[in-house]
């Protein structure tokens, strides 16, 4: 499982630094979101996989029983998924008014920072 | 439990929502932004005081056992840290009063402005790596709404080179985090400076999480090679966010590689501290040669940023107790000194109307005071004596002298020089020259100067700056005394261990 999901992963960030590096902003943003997905996922392999039992101390006892999943990596992801899907959202509507007052996708064409 | 620790970060978030429940009323909003900061700067005050005489405190948040829950930690340099973030915040705050128009003003520039001030404080004082990570988003999307708030074309396209930069640094902090977590089962700062460098961790895997996180808060620094966004963004918006963006957000990435390099990543000193080294060397030559090609007198200042920061990492890669002393003592120098020169640059804008050096002049004729308020600045940045930057680079030149690296004290030295002939430059075109003959471009849609209380919310923070930059320089035993304490501190990782987990380190 971890195999298949590193490949996963590495498959991810490539393809989101690809997209990065395009000149179109609609595809840097997916770009930005697919390297927020592999950082996820990412955090959530790294963190082990367990399956099937739950990180739940039993009534009677003082801890949970041995082979238990870690929760911490999916409540870090859980944090990490809500501030990316505001980040996103964010650069989602500056782009898109960057667009209408540039006119145009292509990144390249943005120089009026160039002077002073 | 102490109370002062979480100040700095209730202020703000306090000040934010009473400035957002006064949404519709300008006039209130601007009385609250000023009292809210300066009730900010006498918390961090109170803080730093209280750190530097009772040592370092800790606060375990929800009573949370340490390396379980989320721990602020405030030593002397995060202490020193957010008397800064309480100083720059009151200054600009002031400032803004006379220098925002108005329809930024009622699109909440105020609320965003302290949001950003909870961001930095949050990451000062922080104890946990993944919690930093959440005051690193606190704070950059502040900035990013205040990057791009107005709305103007030169903005928009800086805030969008802004934005994806920094959304890729933070997408490689959050990757190293996950590996950091998967490597020493943990994310507390002390208890991974405990495990990391205990042995059973594999140090070339430690060594190569440590060049995740040079990356990932060098972009932030702006440090070379990674600083290229900086002087493509930051003249774009209102002087005012570009004083606070200079004065704060840069420094909370170098904050975040004296943190990092100081207590967790000690396995591999020899190499990523001499790293360290070489990229300062070059982020201060590239960042003082940029500075003098330009002919903006906002771009200029910001390549400067990018040449200041090469400095704040020498004393890290240096890394001895005076090495470190001369960072955190430059670090205030720094923020104070280049604040400054900023917000003159926003009040010159607004009485000639342009930031293009070539069109500006005669200023020293007209203005003699404001011109003796970026003087002294200006020198001090440069490192002339007895100001604030002398004493800074006396030592930081003095520790590399010491430790025999002599390649960048003369790297150190050449570009001072540098330093002060684009400063000059400044000076000789803007003040001295006489104003070329062009139709007066008319400052669109700032408030009005005429009246006397506008113009001294403009100059009033400028000179409590200024002064402050000459008292440093004057009377340097205090602070430098304060400096060395905190770099002792940082040295001494084993204090800031015990003051978190408790017992014996």
């Amino acid at each position: 499982m971890e195999v298949v999901l590193a490949f996963v992963i590495g498959g991810l960030y490539a393809a989101g630094l690809f997209m990065m590096m395009r000149r179109s902003m609609v595809k840097v943003i997916m770009g930005l979101a697919l390297l927020g997905y592999a950082s996820n996922l990412l955090i959530f392999t790294v963190g082990r996989l367990t399956r099937g039992s739950s990180p739940l101390i039993p009534a009677d006892a003082a801890q949970p029983a041995a082979p238990f999943a870690d929760p911490l990596p999916q409540a870090l992801i859980l944090t990490a998924i809500v501030i990316g899907f505001g980040v996103q959202a964010f650069a989602l509507v500056l782009f898109k008014r960057t667009y209408q007052s540039v006119g145009t996708d292509d990144l390249d064409s943005i120089r009026a920072t160039e002077k002073s | 439990m102490n109370g002062l620790l979480i100040l700095p970060i209730l202020i703000p978030l306090m000040t934010a929502i009473a400035l957002v429940l006064a949404w519709n009323h300008r006039a209130i909003q601007r009385r609250i932004s000023v009292a809210g900061a300066l009730i900010l700067f006498l918390a961090a005050i109170g803080l730093l005081t209280s750190v530097s005489s009772d040592g370092i405190a800790v606060v375990q948040i929800g009573d949370w056992p340490a390396p379980f829950g989320i721990t602020l930690v405030a030593d002397l340099f995060s202490a020193i840290m957010v008397t800064m973030t309480g100083l720059m915040g009151l200054a600009v705050a002031v400032y803004s009063l006379s220098s925002m128009d108005a329809p930024r003003e009622s699109f909440g520039y105020y609320p965003l402005f302290h949001v950003l001030l909870m961001g930095v404080n949050g990451a000062f004082l922080t104890g946990d790596m993944f919690n930093l990570y959440v005051w690193f988003e606190v704070m950059l999307i502040a900035s990013f709404v205040l990057m791009a708030l107005g709305g103007e074309r030169v903005q928009l396209e800086g805030a969008i080179k802004y934005v994806t930069i920094n959304l890729v640094s933070s997408a490689l902090f959050l990757t190293a985090i996950g590996i950091l977590y998967s490597v020493a089962g943990t994310l507390n700062m002390a208890d991974l400076a405990q495990r990391l460098n205990s042995g059973d961790v594999d140090p070339g895997m430690v060594t190569a999480l440590s060049m995740m996180f040079l990356i990932a808060f060098g972009i932030k620094a702006a440090v070379f090679p990674l600083f290229f966004w900086l002087p493509a963004s930051y003249h774009t918006p209102p002087v005012a966010v570009t004083a606070i963006f200079s004065g704060l957000l840069t420094k909370v990435g170098v904050y975040s590689l004296i943190r990092v390099f100081t207590l967790i990543f000690l396995r591999d000193v020899d190499y990523t501290h001499t790293l360290i080294l070489v990229i300062a060397g070059f982020t201060m030559v590239t960042g003082v040669l940029g500075a003098v090609a330009q002919t903006g007198f906002r771009r200029l200042l910001s390549f400067h940023i990018v040449s200041q920061i090469g400095y704040l990492l020498m004393g890290l890669g240096l890394f001895t107790e005076l090495a470190l002393a001369g960072t955190v003592f430059f670090m205030v120098h720094v923020i104070i000194a280049k604040s400054a020169l900023f917000l003159v640059s926003g009040a010159v804008y607004q009485i000639a109307g342009t930031y293009d050096l070539k069109k500006l002049g005669g200023l020293y004729k007209s203005h003699v005071g404001l011109s003796m308020m970026f003087l002294f600045p200006a020198l001090s940045l440069a490192g002339i004596p007895p100001l604030s930057g002398f004493w800074a680079k006396l030592t930081l030149v003095r520790a590399g002298l010491e430790t025999e690296e002599y390649a960048i004290v003369a790297v150190a030295l050449g570009v001072s020089i540098l330093t002060l002939f684009s400063m000059m430059k400044i000076w000789a075109e803007a003040f001295w020259k006489d104003r070329p003959e062009s139709d007066e471009a008319a400052s669109d849609g700032l408030p009005e100067l005429r009246t006397s209380r506008a113009w001294l919310a403009l100059v009033a923070p400028i000179i409590a700056l200024g002064a402050l930059t000459i008292v440093l320089g004057i009377a340097a035993e205090p602070f430098f005394v304060l400096a060395r304490d905190a770099a002792r501190q940082l040295l001494d990782p084993a204090s800031y261990i015990q003051a978190v987990l408790g017992g014996t380190p």
